[in-house]
C-alpha cells in the first residue's frame, strides 16, 4: 500500500505541477495579452511628446513645486523604488514614525504658505505599498495654491484641472475618492507647459 | 467610521452570503454527485494512477495527504535552490539560500503563504509560478479534501464503502482542482488583468520619470497568481506589498472582488457540509456562528482605524479626521481596509492591502485575536470547516456535560477517543506558538529583527507565530523574518500548525465515520438552533481567550494604554 500510494504521490506532484504551475499561468497570459494587452504590460503612459513616462498605476516621487506631490513612500531607501515596494511598517507608538511625520509637516508648512491649516494626515503618512498612485481629492487640492503661484496661473483653474479629473468611488460605494498623481501632473503639462527641470531633490 | 464604509461592508457580505447556496451546491455536486467533466477526470486520473472507486480509511488518507505534501515541499525547496539555472529569470536573479528556501516551501505547502523575502529582488518568474502558484492550488485543494473527510466522518451513517473509509484523497484533490479552483482562477485573473493587474514575462521596466529620475517598474505574471492566492486563501503576494501594490489590486472593485473570493470557498463549504448532513441548517448553524464572530471583528478594526494614528496625536497642524492612514492606500481608505484586514486574518489568507504593523493598537490587535482564534472564521479553505467542526464537537461535549448527558452530533456518540483528538487538536496550537514567541522574545537573535520598539515588538513576535502556526501568512511586517533563526523557527511552525493538527482532524473522521446513528430523542441537544450558535461562538472565544489573553495583554492591550497615555518608544 505504500508503495502504490509513494507513487501515485509522485505522479500527482508532476501532473499538478505541470498543470497548474505551468500551463495555467501560460494560458492565462496568451489570453489576457489578446484580450488586454495595454494593462497586461503594466498601462503605460506617455507624454504630450510619445515618451513613455511611467505606468498610471505605480506612483512616483514628485518633488518640483508645480507638481502635484504623493504622499510619502517607504519603497526602497529613497522611496518610490518601484521594484522595493513596501509600506513603513512603524507602529502606533513610534517614535520614528512621529519625527518623520513631524519632519515632513514641516516641510509642507514651509513649501505651501497659501494652503490652509490644519494639513491632511495623508500628505504626512506614507502609503501601504510605498507606490501608490494617487491621493484624496483633499491631499490634492490642499497643493493647489502652490501649484498656481509656481506656473504662474491663477488657483481656479489649476483646481478646476484637478477636478475635472477626481475618480469617483466604484459602484459608487466602493473605495474612496481620489485623484492620480502622475495624470494630473501630465494634464498640468499639458495645460500650462512643462516647467523648468529643477536640478537636484 | 462612515455610513458609505457601513454601506461597503454590508455589501461584502450580502454578496458572500448570496454565493453561499449556488457555490455551496455545485461542491456538493462536484465532490459528492456527478462531476460535470467526467472524461477529463477520468484521464487526469490515467495519468496519475489514481483508482477514482477506491475509498481510504482514514490513515490511507493522511498518508496520501502527508506524502503528496513531502514531495511538494522537496520540489519547491529545489526550484528555490535552482532558479539561477531554470528559465524565466530575466533579472537573472540567484539561487534562495537554504534557510529561506525551507522557510518559503514550508511556508506554500502549508497554505500559509508567510513570505520571508522580498519578491521583486528574490524569486524568478518561475519560482513564483511553479514553486509557489503550485502549492496555491494544490494546498487549497487539499485543505478542501481534509474538510470533506471529516465531513463524511460526521455525516455518513454507517459509513459507505466497506463502513470505515472517508473518501479517496487523490479523487478529492483532483475535483477541487478541475471543477472548482482552476476555471474560477482562470476567469477570474483575466477579469483583474481588465483592471490593470500584470501578466506578462517581460524584464523589469526602465524609465524615466516626468521628473527625469529613474525608476525600475517590476513585472510578471501576476494575475494569475493573485487569483489563486485569493481564492485559495493563500495571500503570498507577488510583490513586497501584496495586495496593496497597485500591480496587484489596482482598484476599488478588484479590492472587493477579493475579499467576496477569499470568503466564497470557506463560506460555501457550510453548505457543503449542510448538504452532507442532510440537514441545511447544520450548515447555516455553522455559517452563522463564523458570521457573528467576523461582524465582531470588523466593528473593532473599523472604529479603532478611524480614530486616527496616536503618534501623530501630538502634532497639531495636522488633520487627521478621515483615520490612521499610516500604512494604508488612498483607493481603499479606512473602510475597505480594515474590512480587508479582517477578511483576510478571519480566513488564514494573510494576503494584506494594509500594512498590519501600523495599525492603531487595538486595529492590530484584531487581524491577531483572528488569527488566535483557531483560523475558524469561515477561515482557509478547508481548514476553516474542519477546525469549526473540531469546536463543534467541543461545544457539544460541553453542553452534554452541563446537563449530564452523553454527548452526540448528527446521531453519533462523542467518547473518550475523538474528545481527546479534539482537544490535542485545540492544544498544539497555543502550545507552537506561545513557546516560540517566548523563545524569541528572550534571544538576541529573536528580538534583533524587531523594528519596534516597546509592547509593539512583542506584538510583532506574537503575531509572528500565530500567523504561521494559524497558516495565515500575513505579518506585522516590520519584522526581518529573513534570519536563520527566523527562518527555521518560522518554517517548523508552520508545518507544525498544519500536519500536527490534520492528523488529529482525519483521526476524528476515521473513528466517527462507522458510528451507528441513533434517531434523535427528546434529550437530544440540538445543533442548530441559536442557542447552540451562542454556545460554540462562546466556546471559541473562551478557548481563544483562556490561552492568549495574558500574551495579549503584554503585547498590544499594553501598548494601547501606552498610546493613550501618549508614550511613544
Amino acid at each position: 500500500m505504500i508503495r502504490q500510494e509513494l507513487t501515485v504521490a509522485l505522479r500527482v506532484t508532476a501532473v499538478t505541477l505541470v498543470l497548474t504551475g505551468l500551463l495555467y499561468p501560460l494560458l492565462t497570459t496568451g489570453v489576457a495579452n489578446v484580450l488586454f494587452p495595454a494593462r497586461a504590460q503594466g498601462s503605460f503612459v506617455a507624454d504630450e511628446r510619445g515618451t513613455v513616462v511611467g505606468s498610471e498605476l505605480i506612483g512616483q516621487g514628485f518633488a518640483g513645486e508645480a507638481y502635484l506631490q504623493p504622499r510619502p513612500s517607504a519603497a526602497g531607501e529613497k522611496g518610490w523604488d518601484a521594484a522595493g515596494s513596501s509600506g513603513s511598517n512603524l507602529g502606533p507608538t513610534s517614535k520614528a514614525l512621529r519625527d518623520r511625520a513631524a519632519k515632513d509637516l514641516e516641510r509642507l508648512l514651509r513649501d505651501n504658505r497659501g494652503s490652509p491649516e490644519p494639513v491632511p494626515a495623508e500628505l504626512v503618512s506614507a502609503s501601504a505599498s510605498g507606490l501608490d498612485p494617487h491621493l484624496s481629492p483633499e491631499g490634492a487640492f490642499w497643493q493647489v495654491p502652490r501649484i498656481a503661484q509656481a506656473r504662474g496661473v491663477s488657483e481656479d483653474r489649476v483646481r478646476s484641472l484637478i477636478e475635472g479629473r477626481v475618480e469617483g468611488r466604484d459602484l459608487f460605494v466602493l473605495g474612496e475618492p481620489r485623484v492620480n498623481v502622475l495624470l494630473v501632473n501630465l494634464a498640468l503639462d499639458r495645460t500650462f507647459g512643462r516647467p523648468p527641470r529643477v536640478a537636484g531633490k | 467610521m462612515t455610513l458609505i464604509g457601513w454601506a461597503q461592508i454590508a455589501l461584502f457580505f450580502l454578496v458572500v452570503l448570496a454565493l453561499v447556496k449556488p457555490l455551496g451546491s455545485y461542491m456538493f455536486r462536484v465532490f459528492e454527485g456527478t462531476p460535470p467533466l467526467p472524461k477529463a477526470e477520468r484521464f487526469f486520473y490515467r495519468l496519475c494512477g489514481v483508482d477514482p472507486v477506491k475509498e481510504q480509511a482514514w490513515t490511507t488518507y493522511a498518508f496520501s495527504l502527508l506524502a503528496f505534501s513531502f514531495f511538494g515541499l522537496l520540489v519547491t525547496y529545489a526550484i528555490q535552490r535552482l532558479q539561477h539555472l531554470l528559465p524565466l529569470n530575466p533579472q537573472k536573479l540567484s539561487a534562495i539560500e537554504p534557510a529561506l528556501a525551507f522557510n518559503t516551501a514550508a511556508s506554500f505547502t502549508t497554505n500559509t503563504n508567510w513570505q520571508a523575502y522580498v519578491p521583486e529582488t528574490t524569486v524568478s518568474y518561475l519560482t513564483q509560478m511553479a514553486g509557489l502558484a503550485w502549492h496555491n492550488f494544490t494546498s487549497a485543494a487539499a485543505g478542501i479534501a481534509i474538510a470533506l473527510a471529516l465531513s463524511r466522518g460526521l455525516t455518513r451513517s454507517g459509513g459507505a464503502g466497506g463502513g470505515k473509509t472517508i473518501g479517496n484523497f487523490w479523487v478529492d484533490l483532483t475535483r477541487a482542482t478541475l471543477y472548482l479552483l482552476l476555471p474560477i482562477s482562470f476567469l477570474y485573473a483575466l477579469f483583474l488583468v481588465s483592471q490593470g493587474v500584470l501578466q506578462n514575462f517581460a524584464p523589469y521596466r526602465e524609465i524615466a520619470t516626468l521628473e527625469g529620475v529613474k525608476q525600475i517598474i517590476a513585472m510578471g505574471p501576476v494575475a494569475s497568481q493573485e487569483a489563486i492566492k485569493m481564492l485559495g486563501t493563500n495571500g503570498g503576494g507577488f510583490f513586497n506589498a501584496n495586495s496593496a501594490h497597485p500591480f496587484e489590486n489596482p482598484t476599488p472593485l478588484t479590492n472587493f472582488v477579493q475579499m467576496v473570493s477569499i470568503f466564497a470557498i470557506p463560506a460555501g463549504l457550510t453548505w457543503t457540509y449542510g448538504r452532507m448532513a442532510r440537514d441545511s441548517r447544520q450548515g447555516w448553524a455553522l455559517f452563522a456562528a463564523m458570521a457573528v464572530l467576523f461582524f465582531a471583528g470588523v466593528l473593532g478594526a473599523y472604529k479603532a482605524e478611524s480614530a486616527g494614528n496616536p503618534a501623530l496625536r501630538e502634532l497639531p497642524r495636522l488633520q487627521q479626521d478621515r483615520g490612521n492612514l499610516e500604512g494604508k492606500e488612498t483607493r481603499f481608505g479606512i473602510a475597505a481596509s480594515t474590512l480587508f484586514t479582517t477578511v483576510t486574518t478571519a480566513a488564514s489568507c494573510g494576503a494584506v492591502n494594509a500594512m498590519h504593523d501600523s495599525m492603531t493598537p487595538l486595529g492590530g490587535l484584531v487581524p491577531l485575536v483572528n488569527i488566535q482564534l483557531g483560523e475558524v472564521i469561515f477561515g482557509g479553505v478547508g481548514a476553516g470547516l474542519y477546525g469549526m467542526l473540531v469546536y463543534v464537537l467541543l461545544t457539544v461535549f460541553i453542553a452534554g456535560l452541563m446537563v449530564g448527558r452523553t454527548p452526540e452530533y448528527l446521531g453519533k456518540k462523542i467518547e473518550a477517543r475523538e474528545m481527546k483528538l479534539a482537544m490535542l487538536y485545540v492544544l498544539i496550537f497555543p502550545l507552537i506558538i506561545l513557546t516560540l514567541t517566548a523563545w524569541a522574545a528572550v534571544v538576541p537573535y529573536g528580538t534583533g529583527s524587531l523594528a519596534n520598539a516597546g509592547p509593539h515588538g512583542l506584538s510583532e513576535i506574537l503575531y509572528a507565530f500565530s500567523s504561521g502556526a494559524g497558516n495565515n501568512g500575513s505579518a506585522f511586517a516590520g519584522l526581518n523574518a529573513n534570519t536563520r533563526f527566523w527562518n527555521l523557527a518560522l518554517g517548523a511552525n508552520m508545518l507544525a500548525g498544519r500536519f500536527l493538527m490534520i492528523v488529529p482532524a482525519l483521526g476524528i473522521a476515521g473513528s466517527m465515520v462507522d458510528k451507528k446513528v441513533i434517531p434523535p430523542g427528546p434529550g437530544t441537544f440540538p445543533t442548530t438552533g441559536g442557542l447552540f450558535v451562542g454556545l460554540l461562538v462562546g466556546v471559541v472565544l473562551i478557548v481563544g481567550a483562556l490561552t492568549f489573553f495574558p500574551a495579549l495583554s503584554l503585547g498590544p492591550l499594553a501598548e494601547h494604554f501606552a498610546a493613550r497615555a501618549g508614550r511613544l518608544y
